[in-house]
């Protein structure tokens, strides 16, 4: 599910969580983008890299059970709407819990993890999970 | 500007069909569109094909061409393109064709949609489909298109106190309708205990909460007001086409649980349409999973936002309030994604036209129809009507 190159230019924000700050507007976008929605031309070249702690809370999660080729050893897992600090919803999953302590609104901050692999001999995966915040 | 009539459908039945390639679906349901609009192939002017998946499933690329060949019609040297939008490429078709012949440039063209799901096995599929949703942002952390509709479904059910029975209904709708439909994926009637207590897929959503992966092709001939009137033909008027696209991940919404695509295209074809909501005899919305249903009942306008329950309790079967889904749906019915756009006019049509069989709702006068593309990125919306 992913080339080399792929991951190899995304590790800024897969593995510390590399954001934008509109510096127009002092909104922050994880995802990183390029323009920001707000902003539009005013944001072009504007829009520098910020780093995200990684804490948030859940806005909605879910628990999978179907699940791509890559993830089926995860099975079941749950998958979260993460509202961060900063501002910007991410989606990610939620780890190292009891399913039935995952509730809307719980606070969970940011784990550095083991995403997927490219099958036996391929690229290893790593980025950003979340844990519940005691 | 043109008019634009439709004056012919044709369809492929839509299921699991092991036996038959994308190529012969995808010509079966033109070549029957063509028949039904008396035309010849030599009089269309475009093709426009609508595939989701294609290159991806199938590895073929350049369907347009691959289908209007294999139709035997190279020879007619006609202009085909494919339309992609993912899960709305059909009505994206669909309306790049009205609007080619509002253009004047020709005054018959043919749609198409279809796809093959059933190539390739579950898991694999479920991979392949992803491609819907942001693939870097969503895919990449385990998201997967149902799980993105039951974020959505349980932060609705959480705000709005919702319980799941509500969504289970849209399901027991669709099939129902696709008991009385020959050409649907699923031809069973469920109830709301079976819908309730199916297989988990994405918690909360369950195997009766989703729609199928399907084969499935569907056509329809376009011709513009000039073309009518010069023959005579009664067709069914396109009222009012709109497409809206709004952000791409489910998380850059600022509602989990609201497609403002869908608002705004169902605010322009009504206006476009000169109609009110008041005005529309059935709709066919795009619930690829049952939450989507009573979002897009909300957007388009039909209830408030977190009361579908309250339309769906007033009726949505074939004699009720607002029949929703007569075709049998998304659910039922079926859904290959690039043929379900182009599916839901071909019910339309058939409805306004009276040829609905067993599954005619009384005096349908005006029909909207609605697809979503992936978790709402996009929505296309179409009002029909006869006059």
């Amino acid at each position: 599910m992913g080339e080399l190159s792929r991951m190899w230019r995304e590790m800024p924000s897969r593995y510390r969580m590399e954001g934008r700050r509109c510096e127009n507007c002092k909104r922050v976008y994880f995802p990183p983008r390029d323009i920001c929605p707000v902003c539009h031309r005013e944001s072009i070249g504007r829009m520098t890299p910020v780093d995200i702690a990684g804490n948030g809370e859940i806005v909605s999660y879910t628990i999978v059970h179907e699940t791509p080729p890559a993830f089926i050893r995860q099975k079941p897992y749950v998958l979260a709407i993460i509202l961060l600090e900063e501002g910007p919803m991410i989606t990610g999953q939620v780890v190292d819990c009891e399913l039935e302590d995952v509730k809307i609104g719980k606070k969970v901050r940011s784990v550095f993890r083991r995403i997927s692999e490219d099958g036996k001999s391929g690229v290893i995966h790593y980025g950003y999970k979340f844990v519940l915040d005691k | 500007m043109s008019n634009v009539y439709i004056i012919g459908a044709g369809e492929a039945k839509y299921g699991e069909l092991w036996d038959r390639s994308l190529r012969e679906i995808a010509v079966e349901a033109g070549l029957k569109a063509v028949e039904s609009a008396g035309i010849r192939t030599k009089d269309l002017g475009a093709i426009y094909m609508g595939n989701s998946l294609g290159g991806d499933i199938s590895m073929q690329e350049h369907l347009s061409a691959l289908m209007s060949d294999h139709a035997g019609i190279a020879s007619e040297y006609v202009p085909s393109i494919r339309v992609e939008t993912s899960t709305a490429s059909g009505a994206s078709a669909f309306r790049e064709a009205c609007l080619g012949i509002r253009s004047g440039e020709f005054d018959i063209a043919m749609v198409g949609g279809a796809e093959k799901m059933t190539e390739l096995y579950g898991n694999e599929m479920i991979d392949i489909t992803s491609s819907i949703i942001d693939r870097e942002w969503e895919a990449f952390t385990g998201a997967t298109p149902a799980a993105l509709a039951a974020l959505s479904a349980r932060r609705y059910m959480s705000d709005f106190n919702v319980q799941k029975d509500v969504l289970a209904q849209i399901s027991v709708n669709d099939h129902a309708n696709a008991s009385l439909n020959e050409n649907a994926h699923f031809r069973n009637r469920i109830t709301i205990d079976q819908a309730l207590g199916a297989t988990p897929i994405a918690e909360p959503l369950n195997l009766m909460d989703c729609a199928p992966l399907s084969d499935g092709a569907s056509s329809l001939i376009l011709a513009s007001e000039k073309y009518v009137r010069e023959h005579g033909v009664e067709g069914v008027r396109v009222m009012g086409s709109a497409m809206s696209q709004g952000a791409f991940a489910l998380h850059s919404r600022e509602s989990l649980y609201t497609v403002e695509p869908t608002r705004i295209a169902s605010e322009k074809a009504l206006k476009q349409a000169g109609l009110s909501l008041k005005d529309i005899s059935m709709v066919e919305i795009h619930d690829s999973y049952s939450i989507y249903g009573l979002m897009a009942l909300e957007d388009l306008g039909f209830a408030k936002k977190g009361k579908a329950r309250e339309l769906i309790e007033n009726g949505i079967g074939l004699t009720g309030n607002l029949p929703v889904n007569p075709s049998g749906g998304l659910k039922a019915k079926g859904f290959p994604y690039g043929a379900s756009g182009v599916g839901q006019i071909v019910e339309a049509y058939y409805q306004l036209k009276n040829k609905a069989g067993k599954r005619q709702i009384k005096d349908v006068k005006y029909a909207m129809t609605h697809s979503q593309a992936g978790s709402g990125a996009a929505s296309v919306v179409h009002i029909l009507g006869v006059e």
